[in-house]
C-alpha cells in the first residue's frame, strides 16, 4: 500500500524534489500529488526575462515538469492550497478539494514584496515573478503604446531581479528607469567600486539609474503615472514594476500553528523538518535554522535532502548552508560576487583592479597574510569567476594583484584547472564537484562534453562551466580526438583552414600531402563539401560533378537526387519560401504522372516525388528546368529550404512579410554547401506558424524588424533555437546571417548540425555573438565577403547536368545495357499511388 | 551486350572501356543471365567485380558506393546504410555475416570483360 506525499508548489524547486522521490522511490513506496497555485506546470522562473521576446511559455517550461506517463504523479494546476490542517492530515484547495497526506512538503516559495508606497496599487503597478506578471506588463505596455504612441516604464528595485525585470522592460523596447534605495545597484552582490562601474555599463544601455533615492510617492495623471522620488525627480511612466526584494509564502505554515522564522520562512532544521514531522518546507519558504535562501541552488539541495529521507530512507543528508555566489549577465553585463565579497572577515585586504576603459572592475578579498582566496567582486568581465570561486577558502597560486592584472600572462588564465582540489565545485547550478566530473571521465568513460553534461548535469544549468569540461578531459589525459577517420588526423575545420590556406583543389593533391591510403564514404564526402564551400572564394567554382570530384560524392549527391530504400530515387524542386504558382503545381502534377511518381508534401513547404530510376532522373529535370524549376538541394549537405508562415501580405496578425524575407533568403544561400544540412523559416509574428525556433537559422518577424534566433534544432534531440540578435532591420539581418552561417561552415565538425556546434563551441552563445555581431575576431568582413562570392557563383546544378553529356551519361543503371531499366525495381499500388515492394534479402553465396 | 564463351565454360561479358569508369569509381552492369554486377576502378588502377545487390538492403546499388580503402584493403560503402565491402573477397567489413559474390574481371586492349559460370 503507498503512502501519499503532498507536494504544495510546482515551482522549480517543486519539480526539483519530484523528480527526485519519483528517481529514487524505484518501489513505488509513495504517491505523489503536487498542487500548484499557477496554471502551469513548472517553469524555469530564473530565466523569465528570455520569455520577453519568445512570448512562448513553452520554451522556458522545465524538462519533464508535466510528469507524463508517470502513474504515480499527479499533478493538479491553478488549484493553490489554502488550508493546512496537520491533525488531520489533510490540506483543502482553493476549489474546495482535501487531500490528506502521510508526508507533505511545503514548496510554495516567495512572493514579491511591494513596499507601502502611497499609490502602490494603481493599475499599471506590477511586481516580476511570474508568466502572467509578464503577460500582464506586455499587456499594459501594448496599451500605453496605442493610446500615446509610446510607453515608459520604471523598476523599483536596483538588485539581481530589478535589473532582471529593467531587461525585461528594455527587451520589450521600453528605455526603463530603474530606482534604487542603496547608493549603488546590487548592493548585496557588488561593492561600491562595482556598483559604479555596473551604473556606468548600464546607463550605457538605455537604462536611467536612480540610485540613493527611494519612491515616496505614485500618482495617477491623465491615465498614466507619475513617480515622486525623495530625490525630488519626477517620472512620467505608464507602468511601474516592484522589485524590492521577496519574502517567503509562510501564511499557510503560520495559520495551521507550525513555528515560523523570525524574519518570516517555515522553520526547518538541517533536514528541511519543519516543527510537525510529516511536514518539511524546502526552497524560499524554508528557514533552515533561520535563515532563507532566495537562490535556486540551496532550493535544489534542500529537495535533494527531503527526497532522500523519503524515498532512500536515507536520513543522513544535511543542509550544509549555501554558497551564495553568483555570477549573472544582466543587460549584457557581467557581474559576479562570491565569498566573502564585503571583506566582512577579520584582518581581510580588498586588492582592486579597476580599469575604467576597459569597462571591469575586478576585486579580491584575501585573508590578511595576503595568501588564502577569501572572495571577490568582478563586473565587466567575469571569465575568471570559475577558477577563483572554487579557490574560495584556499591558498592562492600567486600574489593577488598579478592575478588581477589584466597584463597577467601569469595571471589567472595561468592558474589552470590543476590547481583546483576535487572538492571544488565546478557547476554551482547542479553542484558538481570536479571529483564527479574526473570519476566519470576515469570511471564512466565519458570522453566527449556531451557525454559528460548527460552524465553528471554539469553545465547543463546556466552553462557558464561549459567552458571548464574540455579542460577536464585534457587534464585527465583524454584527447578529444577530432581525426576525420584513419585517412586524415585532421578535423573537418583544420581541413578546412588547410584548404583555404593551400588553395588546394582536389581530394588527391589533399590526401597526398595531407593524409594517407585512398579515401573512403567519411572524408571523400567531407572533402567535397569542403571544396564545394571554398571554391568561389579561391575562384575555383566548378560544378560540383565536374572530374574527380564526382567520385567524391555520396550518392544523393552524384545523381541529384535522394537515394530511397529500393535504389529508387526522390526529386525535390526548389519552391522558396514555399510560394508556388498555380501554373507550377500543374508541372509538377504532370510530371509526377507522366513518369508515374508518387508524390508527398514535405516538412519544408515543397513536393517530394518518389520511385525515379536513375534513367529517369535527366528527363524528369528536363520537363523541370524547362518550367522554371532548379535543384532543392534535398539531396545536399546545403540548404534545404526556407519555411514561411503567409505574413502581413494576407494574414490578420502578421506585421512583417515573412514570405517575402523567406523567399530573398532562400534565393541568397541556395546551393551553400555546409557540414550538414541547413534549415530555415520566418515567422511573420511572435505565434511563429512557421516555427522559426527549430531552425539552424530562424527569423521571427517584430514591429520593428526582425529576431534572428540560430541553432535550433528538430529531429531527434529537439532544441530551441537561441535569439542572436533583435528587432534588426532586413539588411542587417542578412548581413548576420551571412556571417553567421560562413562562420558555422568553416568551424564545425564533419555531420555536426548547427545545435551541437553551439553546444560544444567554447564560450558558447555569448562566444557566437562576440564573433558575429561584435565583430570581436575581426573576420565578419571575411565572412561576409565570403558570402558574397557564394551568391555571386552560384548556378543551378541540375542544369549544369543538362547541358554536359558526359555527365548525363552517368544516368544510367547498367554500362553495358543503357536504357534498361534495373529489374529488381518493383512497384505495388496503396492508396491510389506506387509505393516499392519491399525488397527480400537473397542469398547470400 | 557482348558474351563469349571460353574453354572452362566461364562467359565473359563486356562491360565498356577502362576509360568509361573514372578512377575511384564504379560502374553498375547486367550479365546473361540476368546477375547484376558492379565494377570498380581503384585508386591504384586494380579493376574489380562484385555482385551489384546490396545485401542488407537487398537494393542493387552497390556501383553507385564510394570507393576508397580501409586499412589498405579496396572498398565500397553500402549508399544505403553504409557497410564496406571488401572488393578483393566480398565481405563485408562490417558485419561478419554478410558477402556479395565476387567475379573475375579480365581486361583486353583496354575494354573490360567480367565473367560468369
Amino acid at each position: 500500500m503507498s503512502r501519499t506525499l503532498v507536494v504544495v508548489g510546482n515551482g522549480m524547486v517543486g519539480h526539483r524534489l519530484v523528480e527526485a522521490v519519483r528517481a529514487e522511490d524505484t518501489a513505488g513506496a509513495w504517491r505523489v500529488v503536487v498542487l500548484a497555485e499557477e496554471p502551469r506546470p513548472a517553469y524555469d522562473r530564473v530565466g523569465l526575462s528570455s520569455y520577453v521576446g519568445t512570448w512562448d511559455a513553452d520554451t522556458l517550461t522545465l524538462a519533464g515538469s508535466s510528469y507524463p506517463d508517470d502513474d504515480l504523479v499527479e499533478l493538479r494546476l491553478g488549484d493553490a492550497v489554502v488550508a493546512l490542517d496537520p491533525d488531520r492530515k489533510v490540506v483543502t484547495t482553493a476549489s474546495g478539494f482535501e487531500q490528506d497526506y502521510d508526508a507533505l512538503v511545503l514548496a510554495t516559495g516567495s512572493y514579491p514584496f511591494v513596499p507601502p508606497v502611497p499609490g502602490h496599487d494603481l493599475p499599471g503597478c506590477f511586481v516580476y515573478r511570474t508568466i502572467d506578471d509578464l503577460d500582464a506588463i506586455k499587456a499594459a505596455a501594448d496599451h500605453a503604446r496605442e493610446v500615446t504612441g509610446r510607453a515608459a516604464g520604471a523598476v523599483i528595485g536596483g538588485g539581481l531581479l530589478g535589473l532582471e525585470a529593467a531587461k525585461a522592460l528594455r527587451d520589450m523596447g521600453m528605455s526603463p528607469h530603474v530606482i534604487e534605495m542603496a547608493p549603488r545597484l546590487m548592493p548585496i552582490q557588488v561593492d561600491d567600486g562595482g556598483g559604479s562601474l555596473l551604473k556606468r555599463l548600464v546607463e550605457g544601455l538605455d537604462v536611467t539609474v536612480h540610485a540613493g533615492t527611494s519612491t515616496s510617492e505614485i500618482g495617477a495623471d491623465r491615465g498614466r503615472l507619475l513617480a515622486k522620488l525623495g530625490n525630488g525627480t519626477e517620472l512620467d511612466l505608464d507602468l511601474i514594476v516592484f522589485s524590492a526584494g521577496i519574502r517567503p509564502r509562510d501564511e499557510l505554515a503560520r495559520t495551521a500553528g507550525l513555528d515560523v522564522g523570525e524574519r518570516g520562512g517555515v522553520l526547518v532544521d538541517d533536514k528541511c523538518q519543519t516543527s510537525d514531522p510529516s511536514i518539511y518546507a524546502i526552497g524560499e519558504v524554508a528557514a533552515v535554522d533561520g535563515t532563507c535562501y532566495g537562490l535556486v541552488a540551496p532550493g535544489y539541495t534542500m529537495a535533494e535532502i527531503v527526497a532522500a529521507q523519503l524515498a532512500a530512507g536515507n536520513g543522513d543528508a544535511t543542509f550544509p548552508g549555501a554558497d551564495m555566489s553568483t555570477k549573472l549577465k544582466l543587460l549584457g553585463v557581467d557581474v559576479a560576487s562570491f565569498g566573502d565579497a564585503h571583506a566582512t572577515t577579520e584582518g581581510s585586504l580588498e586588492v582592486v583592479v579597476n580599469d575604467a576603459v576597459a569597462g571591469t572592475y575586478k576585486k579580491l578579498v584575501v585573508s590578511d597574510d595576503t595568501r588564502t582566496l577569501l572572495g571577490g567582486v568582478l563586473v565587466g568581465d567575469a571569465s575568471e569567476y570559475n577558477t577563483l570561486r572554487p579557490l574560495v577558502g584556499r591558498e592562492l597560486p600567486g600574489d593577488p594583484a598579478a592575478i588581477l592584472s589584466p597584463a597577467g600572462e601569469s595571471g589567472i588564465g595561468g592558474i589552470g584547472i590543476e590547481a583546483l582540489p576535487d572538492e571544488a565545485q565546478i557547476c554551482s547550478c547542479n553542484n558538481v564537484t570536479k571529483g564527479r566530473i574526473k570519476h566519470a571521465i576515469g570511471e564512466e568513460g565519458c570522453d566527449t562534453v556531451p557525454k559528460l553534461k548527460a552524465c553528471t548535469s554539469a553545465g547543463t544549468g546556466c552553462g557558464s562551466c561549459v567552458t571548464m569540461l574540455p579542460k577536464l578531459l585534457k587534464s585527465c589525459g583524454v584527447e578529444v580526438s577530432k581525426s576525420l577517420c584513419e585517412h586524415f588526423s585532421q578535423s573537418r575545420a583544420e581541413l578546412f583552414e588547410i584548404v583555404a590556406a593551400t588553395r588546394i583543389t582536389t581530394f588527391s593533391e589533399l590526401i597526398d600531402r595531407y593524409g594517407k591510403g585512398a579515401g573512403c564514404a567519411i572524408c571523400k564526402p567531407a572533402v567535397a563539401s569542403i571544396l564545394a564551400s571554398i571554391a568561389p572564394v579561391i575562384g575555383a567554382d566548378k560544378h560540383i560533378l565536374d572530374g574527380e570530384q564526382a567520385t567524391l560524392q555520396d550518392t544523393n549527391d552524384r545523381f541529384l537526387a535522394n537515394m530511397q530504400r529500393n535504389g529508387t530515387y526522390s526529386v525535390v524542386p526548389r519552391v522558396p519560401g514555399g510560394e508556388i504558382t498555380p501554373d507550377k503545381l500543374i508541372v509538377l502534377g504532370e510530371v509526377a504522372k507522366d513518369f508515374g511518381l508518387y508524390t508527398k508534401i514535405t516538412g519544408g513547404q515543397r513536393i517530394d516525388l518518389f520511385g525515379a530510376t536513375v534513367d529517369q532522373l535527366p528527363h524528369i529535370w528536363k520537363r523541370l528546368v524547362d518550367a522554371g524549376f532548379e535543384s532543392g538541394h534535398a539531396y545536399g549537405k546545403a540548404l534545404r529550404t526556407v519555411k514561411s508562415c503567409v505574413g502581413s501580405t494576407w494574414c490578420r496578425y502578421g506585421v512583417q512579410d515573412s514570405v517575402g524575407m523567406a523567399v530573398e533568403l532562400e534565393l541568397r544561400y541556395r546551393g551553400l554547401r555546409s557540414p550538414h544540412k541547413l534549415k530555415s523559416a520566418v515567422s511573420g509574428c511572435a505565434r511563429e506558424c512557421a516555427e522559426a525556433r527549430s531552425k539552424d537559422f530562424g527569423i521571427i518577424a517584430t514591429e520593428k524588424g526582425w529576431n534572428l534566433y540560430v541553432c535550433g534544432n528538430g529531429g531527434m534531440t529537439p532544441r530551441h533555437a537561441d535569439l542572436l540578435a533583435s528587432d534588426v532591420d532586413s539588411e542587417t539581418l542578412i548581413r548576420l546571417i551571412d556571417r553567421f552561417l560562413m562562420f558555422y561552415i568553416r568551424t564545425a565538425d564533419r555531420l555536426q548540425r548547427t545545435a551541437p556546434w553551439l553546444e560544444e563551441l567554447a564560450g558558447g552563445l555569448d562566444h557566437l555573438r562576440e564573433v558575429i555581431v561584435d565583430d570581436k575576431l575581426g573576420i565578419c568582413d571575411d565572412l561576409e565577403a565570403a558570402m558574397a562570392k557564394h551568391v555571386e557563383n552560384y548556378a543551378d546544378e541540375w542544369q549544369g547536368v543538362l547541358a554536359d553529356p558526359d555527365k548525363l551519361a552517368r544516368f544510367t543503371s547498367f554500362v553495358n545495357a543503357p536504357g534498361m531499366p534495373d529489374p529488381t525495381i518493383s512497384f505495388r499500388e496503396e492508396r491510389q499511388q506506387k509505393v516499392p515492394v519491399l525488397l527480400g534479402i537473397p542469398e547470400v553465396k | 551486350m557482348t558474351a563469349v564463351m571460353d574453354a572452362g565454360a566461364t562467359v565473359w561479358t563486356e562491360i565498356c572501356a577502362v576509360s568509361r569508369i573514372p578512377i575511384a569509381c564504379g560502374v553498375g552492369a547486367l550479365l546473361p543471365d540476368g546477375e547484376q554486377v558492379a565494377i570498380f576502378r581503384t585508386t591504384d588502377e586494380e579493376i574489380l567485380a562484385i555482385g551489384n545487390i546490396d545485401p542488407i538492403s537487398g537494393a542493387a546499388v552497390l556501383s553507385r558506393g564510394i570507393v576508397g580503402d580501409a586499412d589498405g584493403v579496396p572498398c565500397v560503402a553500402s549508399p544505403i546504410y553504409k557497410e564496406r565491402f571488401d572488393l578483393r573477397s566480398g565481405a563485408c567489413l562490417d558485419d561478419p555475416d554478410m558477402s556479395v559474390p565476387t567475379y573475375p574481371v579480365r581486361v583486353e586492349a583496354g575494354v573490360i570483360y567480367v565473367g560468369s559460370a
